[in-house]
């Protein structure tokens, strides 16, 4: 009863709900799956564009945290160039000013 | 696509040997749930990593200490797919997650713990949010609160 989850052949963030800040600043949010040659492959990701989003990105993501990922797309894969940092949902902290 | 019965009994068993109800149907759902009466937990139950890793040992140990909700009920996501939908329902303002465990009292939800808050985490960590959470909602401070 130790609590791990083993995917064995898989990276260590495999199967966690992440979130992924993009270079065009937008926001994705979802179940990480790999990062091969076309880059960054999520599942059930919610997806935060400043230009439209009704709330600042650190409320979206509380309220994320809050309510669960309401999915936008089943399935993305972000260019190596759009994807930034990457961080568990859970221990994500807004790290801009600009919301 | 359900994964074959024979392999999903033994994830099934694991939780209703702790004594919580398994709903197998919308009818199950509706007359455990529909009177929104007391306390209850839905623990929804699922055959990926996390569930076996860590919610359904988290459950476990929540389970084994003194405060409990007044129902205790689960249904399995990805198998018996309309009592999960109805279940889910009477938390509909909660993304659907599995596994994840929804604590309503007198119908509303109280505590809701989803699966991106057990993903990577311990057991232990798990329950201890769990047993909080019975302790806040179900116990008898809580019933002094609502006087």
């Amino acid at each position: 009863m130790t609590g791990h989850v083993f995917h064995p052949g898989h990276e260590e963030l495999h199967g966690v709900t992440v979130v992924v800040e993009g270079t065009s600043g937008r926001t994705w949010v979802g179940r990480y799956h790999e990062r091969n040659e076309r880059g960054v492959v999520m599942h059930d990701v919610a997806i935060h564009d400043p230009a439209i989003a009704e709330l600042p990105r650190a409320d979206w993501v509380a309220r994320l945290r809050k309510f669960g990922v309401a999915v936008n797309e089943r399935f993305v894969i972000l260019p190596p160039k759009e994807a930034g940092p990457i961080t568990r949902l859970s221990d994500w902290q807004d790290s801009s000013s600009s919301g | 696509m359900p994964y074959h019965e024979m392999m999903i009994k033994p994830m099934r068993d694991e939780v209703t040997r702790l004594g919580v109800r398994e709903l197998r149907t919308v009818a199950d759902v509706d007359a455990a749930l529909g009177p929104g009466e007391g306390t209850a937990m839905v623990f929804v139950n699922s055959v990926c990593g996390c569930a076996a890793g860590a919610a359904r040992p988290a459950l476990t140990l929540a389970l084994q200490q003194g405060v409990k909700p007044q129902n205790l009920y689960t249904v399995f996501a990805g198998q018996d797919l309309d009592a999960t939908a109805r279940a889910r329902s009477y938390f509909a303002e909660y993304q659907p997650s599995s596994p994840s465990v929804a604590l309503l009292r007198d119908g509303e939800v109280v505590h809701f713990v989803h699966r991106h808050m057990i993903e990577g985490q311990r057991a232990e960590t798990i329950a201890a949010d769990l047993m909080a959470a019975f302790e806040r909602f179900c116990g008898r401070e809580s019933e002094v609160a609502k006087e």
